[in-house]
Formats: structure tokens, C-alpha cells, sequence
């Protein structure tokens, strides 16, 4: 039996009175995509930062390929092929978008710390942060610092500096959010075009995102999964529908 | 939009990199001091010790975004390292710097394994706190220090066997700007370099800089001992061309002087340091004759006038005009 | 009876005072984040009000008290709206220099008019000398000290715990953002903890010329403590900074008496020693 590409068991999480995680179980096979919904508040965001270590659980296992980092420190976690992206963009505002993926493709080749090589003399790594910024359709702003892009660009850098730790699983926090519609097309292109070596799962309001993505949706609330299935499955079951308004809602 | 050619990264990278005919001419310029300017060699010496210190705050708070209000500990520890070698018989200026950068850059490591932690108030704090600390141990081992009366009996061999310190100060000048200048070579590498981009990446946003898996704790106490290196030189330096060491290059007016200069001529920007030194110095010097506590007065105005109108520092203002000038319409 | 409880006596009347100069600045950092260094510039402006009211135009010890309150707490607010209001969101290092500039001016504006001997004050007559018990004096000044101190801290802790503007307070060092997002007005309750703060530390300026003195290094030299206890204290508690100051007012005491050559040492070292275990501070979130 093959381990799960990431899995959580039992996580647990509170603070003062206010419990965020309940006993959470969740495991994504490899290459799956599983798409991650509910309402604001249900602890979708807390899941994340519990897996890629911003934050420690009070109890349970995180298990990444089957190797347990639930000790593990963040940077630890995306050497081992855990990446994430924000749900409020978090760029290097003063970096050009080649800099940017740059640094992410230096740092995970270790060349980062060394200080008496000038930049362009790593030709592989800026080929490779090229060729990443050229899938997502940024090559054209490359030498454009990350706070002069628009909105929709930012998403994509989001993703791009995931991209360049070549991670295993990929954990999108609502790739979509504040874009708008004319620029999303970029976006949905990019998602659909994530190589199904990568495990991905992603948190969505956007309903159309999830039914053309997702093979496998879960539902969040109150900090505990409550039900598991496919998009149709969900779209149809009468306690999601109580539960969550927004069925209609771009999010 | 398709039209337009994207530069080759590696030839753009390599050309935002390219000497510019504004240094070039900058470093001719701190030539001048021998020719124009000789009866000022002592204060062209002094300002470049200044720029050395500023240099070295620069690399951890204007590249690495660390706020050290205590960085004067590795300057007076790089002093009081070439002074003592020096009272004790062993004058020679290289080895002396040598020894200087190893324990100004052994106590920055050390220190660098807690500093790397914190950011905000915390850091202030520990970095205040380590340079009093360090000030009033000083104090304290006045049998080492010389305490207040400060070390006695330093005396510097001549460079390389040849060139004397005189009172002209002409071997003072050469000495301090070449070192000045080949400590700034390594710098500007260093920006240059994989390394120079991370830092950034940690001032601009640490917590992504986790997220993409960078060991910014690792990055900090790197750059952060090759600064304390820096600043001992700097010490160093200072004890050697003016045969004296006081409490005062410890001390908190030291870290806040050098906190100015900086500020002044703009962070992250390396010339923007050597700008503020020289501004700083040469304003001090003018202005020597004035009551400590009213020169104090114009500099805590300077301060607010800095952070409230141009808070990128002088560099970053001209930086503005200059790009406000191409844009304007003809 | 032992020194000791002579240094322990002397220690708390210290710590006291510090926590007046100290409980202004922990509140309004908790709140606002605003690295405000000028904070002992309001103390000493509080001390030379009081000292340019009793020695220039005669006035009773007492009167001046409330005096130095208000001109610190309107000096603060004057600054308040003129320059930090515009700072909030910026960077530490731009807090910082700002406000070291404004400690720079005011120390040399001091300098000028008052010129840098010590400040003499003449305490009314009752508040001179000292009451003899168990073997011990104790200085009357001190135990006043003490008993205002003890008098601000049960006021300021019932208007925390009791009223809806302390209940406001509260809510706004906890959580600044959910604190706008159930409709208080965070600006202007910062405006009015900046100013009783620092009218406070006003109080606590015209407090200290009789215990440490007054001259125009105050503003620098006392912002260290008063760092020292915000720090070690915790932001936004006032029960943090209490214990802190205590720690501090004692052990800087009993450091002087007992060691007096490494006194400072052991106090910074303790400090940062603190500080890296528990950056949030003994009483501290997060």
C-alpha cells in the first residue's frame, strides 16, 4: 500500500476556548485533486499553516510521503516537497518577478548562501526560473518589481514561487480570490496546466474553479471535516447546502 | 504588449550590475583629499573609518532589514583588540586588522545565534542591551580597558615596513581608503550575488522567505558576523591611525551616529552609507565648535526632517528626482 | 534589622516610580505598536513643569502635580497629531529614528533653558525627613511615592476592568483588527491612552526630581529602565509591568549596594537574558 502523498491524522488545534482544529483526518493520494470549501471562519486557512508548520499542533501526526514532520520547521517541510501559496499575496514587493523565482530556485538548489558569485554567472537557475515564469505567462514583466504588477500577476506569482521549490504537494489558499474575471483565465489555465506528478489541494470559493479542478471535494466547518465526496456528490447533499450559503457565490 | 523584446536575464542582470560612470567618479573623487584638501587628511581618515561602520550596518539593516541599535559593540571590540595587541609589544597594522575582524567577527557569531531570532521590539531591546552590556563591562575591567582614561601606549608600526603614520596624515588617508575601498569591492559582490538577493528577500518579506524554504536564521547570522567583521576593521582602523582607544567607541552615541549617517544617505543602497558618513563628518567637524548639546539639537532635527520628507535618505530622494526628471514631459 | 529591608524598601519605592514612567508606553505599544522612544522626553517635561512652577512662580508641591500631567498628557497630543498619527504603519527603524530625534531635541531644548545641573526641589515639610519603625527609617517621600503609586494602579485597573472605555481598551490591545471590526474607534481611544500615558509619565517626571533627580539626560537615561520594564514586563499589561518594574527598582538597588561594581552588568545581561527566553515579555501574548 502506498502512502498518501500528505496525510493528517488526529490534528488537533485551540486556542484559549476557541478550538480551530477538532480531530481532523484527511489524506491526499498521490496526484490527486482535492479541492478544500466552507464557510469563513471554518479553519480551511488554520489547516494549512498547521500542515506546512506556521503552526504547532496540540495533538496529531502530520505525514508527508509517508514521513512523519509533524516536527518538522516550515523551511524543513518545503525542502522535503511541501509548498503552499497565500490567500493575501505574500511576494517580495521590491524584487523583480525573475529575482523572486530566481531566489526560490537558488535557495532550493542551495546556492543561496554562497556570497562571492555574482548572480548571472548561475545560468541554470535563471533558465529555470525563466522557464517557469514563461508557463505562467510572466515572462513579459520579468524585470518588473512584484508590487507593480496587476492583481491577476501577483496570483501568479504566488504560484510561481511555489512552483520553484518543485514541490511533491501543493497547497493553494483560494488562488482566485480578488481576481478578476478577465484576468482569471491565466490563473485557470495555470492550475489546469500543474503537472499530476503534484499532488494538489486547494481552498476555493469559487465554485467554477472547484467543479472544472477538483476530482474529490472536502467540507470544512467549525474546525472539523464534515463530509467528503465528489463535486456532484457535494453540490447535491442537503446538510452542505444548510450549511453553506454560498453555493451560487463566486466567493 | 507581444511586440515589445524582453530582455536576455542574464545580459539585464549583468548590466543592472555594470560599474556606472557615477562611481567610478565617486572613488577618483576620495582621491582629491591628498591634492586639494591636505591640511583635512585626519578628517578625510575619519570618514573613512565612518563609511567602513556604515558599511557594515548597512549589509544587516539597510540589505537584511535588521534594526541594531547596538552595533557599536563590534567596532569598539575591533579597537580595543588592535589597541591591546598594540600596547602589548605587537604593532604590525595588517595582522593587527586581522586579529581585530576574527574577534569582532567571533563575538558577532555568537551573538548573531539570538539576534537571528527576533525581529521588532525584541531586537531592539537585545541589541540595546548587548551593546550596554558590553559598554559597562568595559568599564568594568578598567585593567584591561584602561577604563575611562581609556588604553595607553599604542603605538603602530609603519605599513608594510615603509609607510609611517605621520602627524599629516597622508599614510592615515591611504591606509583607511584602501581598506575602505577593498572591504567595498567584497560588499558590492556580495549584494551582487545569490546570497545579496536572499537578504533582500528576508527584509522584504521573512515569513515567505520560510515558504520557500530559505534558512533565514542561517542567512541572518551569516551576514551578520561578516558585518561585525566590518565594523571591527573600522575599530580596528580608528585604533590604529589615531593611537587611541576610549569607552566611547563602545558606547550608545557611537551606534546612534553610525544609525544617522546611515539614514541619511539612504539604506540598501551601500553608497548611499558612504554619502551619509561623509555629509555627517564634515557637517561635525564644521560645526565642532558648537555646545555637544546643540549640535545634538540640529541633528535630532535633521532625524524628523529625514524620516518625515525623505525617508529613503538622500541617495533615495536624488533617486526620485532623477526619475521624475526622465518621466516629466519635455 | 538587617540592610536588606532597607534595600528591599528603597528597591520598591524605585519600581514604583518606574511603573508610573513605564505603564503609559506598555499600554500604547500593546495597542498601537507604535515604538514610541520620546516617552520619558513627556517625563521630563512633567519634571521641569513642576520645577518652573515651584521655584519660578511659588506654586505648592502638590498643585504641580496635576499640572505636570496635563502639560505632558497635551504635549503628547499636540505630537500625536502633528507626527506619529502619520507613523503607525511604518517601519520600527522609522519609529525609532523619529522618535530618538524628538528625545535629541527635547534634551538639548532642555539643556538651554534650564540649563544640566540638577533640578533643586523644595518638598513640603511633611514629605521631608522619615518615620522610624522596627529599627528601620523609613523615608516619608518614599512611602508617599509608594502609597500614589498603589493609588494609580488600583484606578487604573478598576477603569480597565470596570468601565466600557477600559472594557474598550482591553479589546483593542487584544485584537486591533476585530476591535474596528465591532465598531470602536481605535484611533481616537489611542489618542486618549497616548495621552494619559504619557501624562503618567509626566506625573512620574515630577515624582522622580525628589528620588533620582532631574537634569537633561532624564529623557535618555530612563527611557532605558522604562524599555527595560516594557520589554520584560509585556506589551499592554499593566500587571507585566508592575512586576517588572518591581524586578528592576529592586534589583538595580540591591545591585548598587550589594555589587555595586557589576550592578549595570547584571541588570542588562539579566535583561536581554529575559528577552531571548520570553521575547513577549513575562506577562506577554503570543
Amino acid at each position: 500500500m502506498t502512502a498518501s502523498a500528505l496525510a493528517v491524522r488526529g490534528i488537533s488545534k485551540r486556542f484559549g476556548s476557541l478550538i480551530v482544529a477538532a480531530d481532523i483526518d484527511l489524506a491526499l493520494p498521490l496526484g490527486a485533486r482535492y479541492a478544500l470549501i466552507g464557510p469563513n471562519g471554518a479553519g480551511k486557512t488554520t489547516l494549512i499553516n498547521l500542515m506546512t508548520g506556521m503552526l504547532r499542533p496540540d495533538a496529531g501526526q502530520i505525514l508527508l510521503g509517508g514521513e512523519d514532520v509533524t516536527t518538522l520547521a516550515p523551511e524543513q517541510r518545503v525542502r522535503r516537497g511541501l509548498a503552499r501559496t497565500y490567500q493575501i499575496n505574500s511576494l517580495f514587493p521590491r524584487l523583480t518577478v525573475l529575482e523572486s523565482v530566481a531566489l526560490a530556485v537558488c535557495e532550493r538548489r542551495r546556492v543561496a548562501q554562497t556570497f562571492w558569485r555574482r548572480l548571472p554567472a548561475y545560468r541554470e537557475e535563471i533558465d529555470e526560473a525563466r522557464q517557469i515564469l514563461g508557463v505562467l505567462m510572466l515572462d513579459v514583466v520579468c524585470h518588473r518589481p512584484a508590487r507593480e504588477l496587476a492583481y491577476g500577476q501577483q496570483r501568479l506569482l504566488e504560484i510561481a514561487l511555489a512552483l520553484a521549490s518543485r514541490p511533491r504537494v501543493l497547497l493553494l489558499d483560494e488562488p482566485a480570490a480578488g481576481v478578476p474575471r478577465d484576468e482569471s483565465k491565466e490563473l485557470f489555465a495555470a492550475i489546469g496546466g500543474l503537472s499530476h506528478d503534484i499532488t494538489v489541494l486547494f481552498i476555493e470559493h469559487d465554485m467554477e474553479l472547484v467543479f472544472r479542478f477538483a476530482a474529490r471535494v472536502i467540507v470544512m466547518v467549525g474546525g472539523s471535516i464534515l463530509v467528503e465526496g465528489t463535486p456532484a456528490e457535494i453540490a447535491s447533499d442537503p446538510q452542505v447546502h444548510a450549511v453553506y450559503l454560498g453555493k451560487r457565490e463566486r466567493g | 504588449m507581444t511586440g515589445a523584446t524582453i530582455a536576455e536575464p542574464r545580459e539585464y542582470l549583468q548590466a543592472q550590475m555594470r560599474w556606472r560612470w557615477g562611481e567610478i567618479a565617486f572613488w577618483l573623487a576620495t582621491l582629491l583629499p591628498f591634492v586639494i584638501t591636505p591640511d583635512y587628511l585626519l578628517l578625510a581618515s575619519q570618514i573613512a573609518i565612518a563609511g567602513l561602520f556604515v558599511l557594515s550596518l548597512d549589509l544587516i539593516l539597510g540589505f537584511a532589514g535588521i534594526v541594531s541599535l547596538g552595533h557599536a559593540a563590534y567596532f569598539g571590540i575591533g579597537a580595543y583588540t588592535a589597541g591591546l595587541l598594540s600596547k602589548w609589544g605587537w604593532g604590525e597594522p595588517l595582522s593587527g586588522l586581522l586579529l581585530a575582524a576574527c574577534a569582532a567577527g567571533a563575538f558577532g557569531y555568537l551573538t548573531s545565534f539570538i539576534i537571528s531570532r527576533f525581529r521588532h521590539l525584541p531586537l531592539i531591546m537585545i541589541t540595546l542591551g548587548i551593546g550596554l552590556l558590553l559598554q559597562e563591562a568595559a568599564n568594568s575591567a578598567s585593567w584591561l580597558t584602561g577604563g575611562f582614561d581609556g588604553l595607553q601606549g599604542i603605538h603602530t608600526w609603519p605599513i608594510a615596513g615603509r609607510f609611517r603614520f605621520d602627524l599629516y596624515g597622508y599614510a592615515a588617508y591611504a591606509y583607511a581608503l584602501t581598506v575602505l575601498f577593498v572591504i567595498f569591492l567584497g560588499a558590492r559582490l556580495l549584494i551582487h550575488s545569490p546570497f545579496g538577493l536572499a537578504l533582500r528577500g528576508i527584509r522584504d518579506n521573512s515569513l515567505r522567505m520560510r515558504a520557500i524554504g530559505a534558512p533565514t536564521h542561517a542567512h541572518i547570522r551569516t551576514i551578520f558576523t561578516i558585518a561585525a567583521m566590518f565594523a571591527g576593521i573600522a575599530g580596528a582602523i580608528l585604533a590604529q591611525t589615531t593611537e587611541t582607544v576610549s569607552l566611547e567607541v563602545l558606547g550608545f552615541q557611537r551606534s546612534a551616529d553610525v544609525l544617522v549617517m546611515l539614514i541619511l544617505g539612504g539604506t540598501g543602497r551601500l553608497y548611499g552609507g558612504l554619502l551619509g558618513a561623509i555629509v555627517y563628518m564634515v557637517a561635525r567637524d564644521q560645526f565642532s565648535g558648537l555646545n555637544p548639546q546643540y549640535w545634538y539639537f540640529w541633528i535630532g532635527l535633521l532625524l524628523i526632517a529625514v524620516v518625515v520628507i525623505v525617508p529613503n535618505g538622500l541617495l533615495g530622494g536624488l533617486s526620485l528626482l532623477t526619475r521624475r526628471a526622465r518621466a516629466a514631459p519635455p | 534589622m538587617p540592610p536588606i529591608f532597607g534595600v528591599l524598601f528603597d528597591g520598591v519605592a524605585y519600581g514604583t516610580l518606574l511603573f508610573l514612567l513605564s505603564v503609559g508606553l506598555s499600554v500604547t505599544l500593546g495597542m498601537m505598536n507604535f515604538i514610541n522612544l520620546a516617552h520619558c522626553s513627556f517625563a521630563m517635561l512633567g519634571g521641569y513643569v513642576t520645577v518652573t512652577l515651584m521655584n519660578g512662580l511659588g506654586w505648592a508641591f502638590f498643585a504641580t502635580l496635576p499640572a505636570a500631567f496635563i502639560a505632558a498628557a497635551a504635549a503628547s497630543v499636540g505630537l500625536e497629531r502633528v507626527f506619529f498619527r502619520r507613523f503607525y504603519n511604518a517601519s520600527d527603524l522609522e519609529q525609532c529614528l523619529l522618535t530618538i530625534g524628538i528625545v535629541f531635541v527635547s534634551i538639548a531644548a532642555a539643556a538651554y533653558i534650564y540649563g544640566t545641573d540638577q533640578q533643586p526641589v523644595q518638598l513640603p515639610a511633611f514629605l521631608r525627613g522619615s518615620i522610624q519603625f522596627a529599627g528601620l527609617n523609613f523615608a516619608a517621600y518614599r512611602l508617599f511615592l509608594i502609597a500614589v503609586a498603589v493609588l494609580i494602579t488600583v484606578v487604573l485597573v478598576a477603569t480597565l476592568e470596570t468601565t466600557r472605555f477600559g472594557a474598550q481598551v482591553r479589546a483593542a490591545v487584544n485584537n486591533q483588527r476585530m476591535a474596528r471590526g465591532l465598531g470602536i474607534d481605535v484611533d481616537t481611544l489611542f489618542a486618549i491612552t497616548f495621552a494619559l500615558g504619557s501624562g503618567l509619565a509626566g506625573l512620574g517626571g515630577a515624582l522622580a526630581i525628589d528620588l533620582v533627580g532631574l537634569d537633561p539626560s532624564f529623557a535618555f537615561t530612563y527611557l532605558i529602565y522604562v524599555l527595560i520594564v516594557v520589554s520584560v514586563g509585556g506589551l499592554g499589561s499593566i500587571g507585566g509591568s508592575f512586576a517588572a518594574a518591581m524586578l528592576l527598582g529592586v534589583g538595580d538597588i540591591a545591585g548598587k549596594y550589594y555589587v555595586p561594581a557589576i550592578g549595570s552588568i547584571l541588570i542588562y545581561l539579566v535583561m536581554t537574558v529575559l528577552i531571548t527566553l520570553r521575547p513577549t515579555g513575562i506577562f506577554g501574548r503570543r
